[in-house]
């Protein structure tokens, strides 16, 4: 794996970012999973089929669906993100590394 | 000991060295960075000082060292930086080898520089010449080919002669080299002059070629001019001169033209040996310089920087000893004279220097001893005004409300960390990014407030808790004191329901620590709530600030021994603020803790529960307006008491007159004291007076004259009505002026949800998988915004903001800040200052 994709600048910032990214996704994934009121406004909430009366339990239904759905998207998120930290630090090691050989 | 609280003591003194001494003690004394010279000569002209002849050397030796440094970096050669301790000012004598060096150096570089550019222009030649005899190999062909051939080659050459017959035209030819760019020209310039009767044919050169005395890379084209007699020979090298084409001489025959082809060939490639040699060897000498020039930059720069500084003294009338007049902090004069004593046991004299202390009546400099973490701080005081000589320093209360009253503004758990992890990665990693020595201005300022980052970081991550805010969401960490006591059916009706705090709903014990997370779901009056919870902290902030620095002023006033000004200025000033403002947050905290809900009655119809409910709790801002006017409103409440505590009304009154009457013992307290003082003076006659003058604001030398007194009358007068009046009216515009505490707070909120809400949301609102990767790009733009927007812009607001409430709010309440800095002769700052002009 020897090639530059990216100059130094661009490897620090996907760096910091992808530490941030991984850091906040993987919290924001668990407090999804013990469904947390803070984040009640932010669920992917099915609209009621038309006609159909929505009962207090398909809406808690829906809800908890919502919950682990985001929980889950949110750690694909944060498992991206792994990956992108992972090539971005190996570009701003090679960046380094190249920058003081000279 | 020294210390923040007030500037040094300084003392200035008088400095007699012996001659040949006086080099090795100011070297002495610029390592130290204690002392400051003053002019001795200032009438004097540059180029009659003493020591002229020396610093014309200097400069002689840095213009040396600067042409090197210049090639070095054309060169793209690293130059060291200088290992370990920097290097001591050499002694004079050293001087003459270290011009002899740079003399040599330059010299030996010069030369190769010449050489090298006359290499270059007859390589130049040489390689135009090749591509001449390339391409013109075509146009030969082409002429060769025969009249008939080339009919357009040869029509415009035909005169309207009929009689000459259409045989082979015997023309000359001149070949050259010109600018791509002047060729356009050229040809209609050849066409006008020659009316025609030329014939130009050009082609590109496809490599650029460089130019031997600028090194730009220039495309140029080959051309060949046919013509035909003498005259149009000559107009033609006279056009070819004008547009500056060189031109070459190039033979007719092709067997020729190849032979001159290989001759040429071989020149350039000896050539390009001669050049690369003479490359290697500037390398080399570049090299071997590149290793000291950091070194040799740093001695001459501190040469020149004693020799200024003995441009300074005074010679005694024996022409034995030089006199220097200096500012010494008087905690290190013991360290001054060691410094001295090394200096003149270094240059071998026998005499030792003398440092006499002194008398003046003048301003001393203000000299506040700090360290990298405080120096900020004193900088950020610095920018507004220097303290006046021992007057109490505002630095090291700055040190902590400036990252609170930041904080107060900024409050947000998620950016504050990423504000204290930027702070504290740059003050972890100190010493290899000063080592680095970045250009960019914004990263210097950056990195020279990296403590003060860090600690509005930390603060911003305390009132994050308290404000119960990451990245616009609440964190639920002790449990909610809010229930839910609403039936399914109700829930299902209505849009919006009420939590009434009077009844099951609150379970009458807060949460532990800041905000309920219960608010983060009140989105209809969120806000209110939390208007009425900041306006009033701001506030309270506000005074407690406010009278701090009031009660500053009582040090200085003790320390100058101003005992009048205590008793005519400060006492009312406090009294005037606490009766009024005080007594506001005061009020404050009562109704905060008298009206509130009663466990076991909620909802109660008893006359009694009702006024200590929250239904009765007044406005403060109505009690406080009908208190200054003394006015009483029709109770608009009639169950409720219309004042907050038994004989409020009477103690209102009682306050606003005492707050009133102090408004005339400002005004006219200390004019009456300075007159009734100068009638006494007056009265015992012309005494010599003290020094510590009492009236600070009538002017220090002590006048006989009684027209001066009556003077100083007047202006003590406008002086304190001014101070008066700007006094009691900063009192209320100030104390309003706090509410931006409240006011960025609640951009600050406000723009945190708009950023979650518009941006983070969409990311969250998948109800597939996909939702992963759109939430990964998402999360990108939303850090993004948040670090443009939230962090950066917003923090340089409540950072403006906050410094602008410490300079006007807070210092006018005690600060003078009429002194001026000391500047020691430090080659530390000489070196910093000199290194950065250089970029």
């Amino acid at each position: 794996m020897v090639c530059k994709l990216c100059g130094p600048k661009l490897s620090l910032c996907g760096l910091v970012l992808s530490v941030w990214g991984v850091i906040q996704l993987t919290l924001m994934g668990v407090f999804y999973h013990f469904k947390a009121v803070a984040l009640l406004e932010d669920l992917p909430l099915e609209e009621s089929a038309a006609g159909e009366e929505e009962t207090l339990e398909t809406f808690i239904a829906n809800v908890e669906h919502g919950y682990m759905q985001n929980a889950l998207n949110c750690w694909i998120a944060a498992l991206l993100y792994f990956v992108t930290l992972v090539v971005s630090g190996h570009q701003f090691w090679m960046n380094n590394r190249s920058s003081v050989s000279m | 000991m020294g210390s923040l609280f007030r500037s040094e003591e300084m003392t200035l003194c008088q400095l007699f060295l012996q001659s040949e001494a006086a080099y090795a003690c100011v070297s002495e004394l610029g390592e130290l960075g204690l002392v400051q010279f003053r002019d001795l000569n200032p009438d004097v002209n540059a180029f009659q000082r003493k020591f002229v002849n020396e610093v014309r050397r200097c400069d002689e030796m840095e213009r040396k060292l600067r042409y090197l440094e210049k090639e070095i970096r054309r060169d793209g050669i690293p130059m060291l930086e200088i290992p370990g301790e920097c290097p001591e000012a050499p002694q004079p004598r050293e001087m003459i080898d270290l011009e002899a060096t740079f003399e040599k150096l330059e010299n030996e570089l010069r030369e190769v520089n010449q050489n090298a550019e006359a290499l270059k222009r007859n390589y130049l030649e040489l390689t135009e010449l090749k591509h001449i005899l390339r391409k013109t190999q075509v146009f030969f062909d082409e002429h060769e080919g025969g009249a008939n051939t080339t009919e357009s080659m040869t029509r415009a050459l035909i005169s309207d002669d009929p009689n000459r017959h259409m045989g082979q035209v015997q023309l000359g030819f001149v070949a050259g080299v010109i600018l791509r760019e002047r060729i356009p020209a050229f040809e209609r310039m050849l066409w006008r002059a020659c009316r025609g009767n030329v014939f130009l044919r050009q082609a590109e050169i496809d490599t650029p070629l460089e130019d031997p005395s600028s090194s730009d890379q220039v495309y140029k084209s080959v051309f060949i001019i046919f013509f035909q007699g003498d005259q149009l020979k000559t107009r033609v090298k006279k056009i070819c001169e004008g547009f500056r084409a060189t031109l070459y001489p190039c033979p007719e025959a092709p067997a020729d033209r190849r032979e001159m082809a290989m001759g040429v060939m071989t020149r350039i490639e000896d050539l390009n040996t001669v050049l690369g040699q003479t490359q290697d060897h500037r390398h080399r000498v570049l090299v071997a310089a590149a290793k000291n020039i950091k070194n040799w930059f740093v001695k001459v720069r501190k040469i020149k920087a004693i020799y200024h500084t003995l441009n300074l003294f005074n010679l005694d009338v024996t022409q034995k000893c030089l006199i220097a007049e200096c500012w010494v902090p008087v905690l290190d004069m013991e360290t001054i004279q060691l410094a001295l004593r090394r200096g003149t046991e270094r240059s071998g004299s026998s005499v030792p220097p003398i440092l006499n202390r002194m008398e003046t009546l003048e301003d001393p400099p203000t000299y506040n001893r700090t360290n990298k973490f405080t120096g900020a701080f004193q900088n950020l005081i610095n920018a507004y005004g220097v303290a006046t000589y021992r007057e109490v320093n505002p630095a090291p209360y700055t040190i902590i409300t400036f990252p609170f009253l930041f904080a107060v503004m900024f409050g947000d758990l998620g950016h504050g960390a990423l504000m204290a992890a930027f702070g504290f990665w740059m003050c972890y990693k100190e010493k290899p990014l000063q080592a680095k020595k970045i250009d960019s201005e914004i990263w210097n300022i950056f990195f020279g407030g990296r403590y003060i980052i860090f600690l509005m970081g930390l603060f911003s991550m305390y009132t994050g808790l308290i404000y119960n805010d990451i990245f616009s969401k609440s964190l639920n960490i002790f449990g909610s004191s809010w229930r839910n006591n609403y039936n399914v059916s109700t829930l299902r009706e209505n849009r919006m329901l009420q939590l009434n705090p009077d009844s099951d709903d609150y379970i009458q014990t807060p949460y532990p620590f800041g905000i309920d997370p219960v608010w983060q779901l009140a989105e209809a009056n969120k806000i209110i709530f939390m208007n009425a919870y900041k306006m009033k902290i701001s506030i309270i902030i506000g005074v407690f600030h406010m009278l701090f620095g009031v009660c500053l002023s009582l040090w200085n006033h003790i320390y100058f021994k101003r005992r009048i000004s205590i008793y005519v200025e400060f006492v009312p000033q406090i009294v005037f603020l606490t009766l009024l403002f005080f007594y506001m947050v005061l009020l404050m905290f009562i109704k905060w803790t008298s009206y509130g809900a009663t466990p076991g009655h909620f909802g109660s119809d008893d006359p009694e529960i009702v006024k200590s409910s929250a239904y009765c709790a007044p406005s403060i801002l109505i009690t406080f307006i009908n208190m200054m006017l003394f006015k009483t409103d029709a109770n608009p409440r009639p169950q409720c008491e219309e004042t907050m505590f038994a004989g409020q009304l009477v103690f209102q009154k009682l306050f606003v007159i005492v707050a009133l009457l102090c408004v005339p013992v400002l005004l006219f307290g200390k004019p009456y004291f300075v007159m009734k003082e100068q009638k006494e003076r007056a009265s015992q006659g012309a005494q010599p007076l003290e020094a510590a003058a009492e009236n600070g604001s009538a002017g220090g030398a002590p006048v006989p004259a009684s027209q001066h007194h009556d003077e100083d009358i007047t202006e003590v007068f406008i002086h304190q009505a001014i101070h008066t009046i700007e006094y009691v009216l900063s009192s209320v515009s100030h104390t309003a002026s706090y509410l931006r505490l409240w006011a960025l707070s609640l951009a600050h909120a406000q723009l945190a949800e708009v950023a979650w809400n518009m941006l983070l949301r969409k990311g969250l609102m998948s109800l597939g998988y996909e939702g992963g990767v759109f939430l990964y790009v998402v999360f990108a733009g939303w850090a993004a915004i948040s670090i443009s927007i939230l962090v950066l812009m917003e923090g340089l607001s409540a950072f403006l903001h906050t410094l602008r409430l410490h300079w006007v709010e807070f210092q006018s309440k005690f600060y003078a800040g009429e002194g001026y800095l000391f500047q020691p002769f430090s080659f530390e700052v000489i070196l910093d200052s000199a290194g950065q002009t250089e970029e």
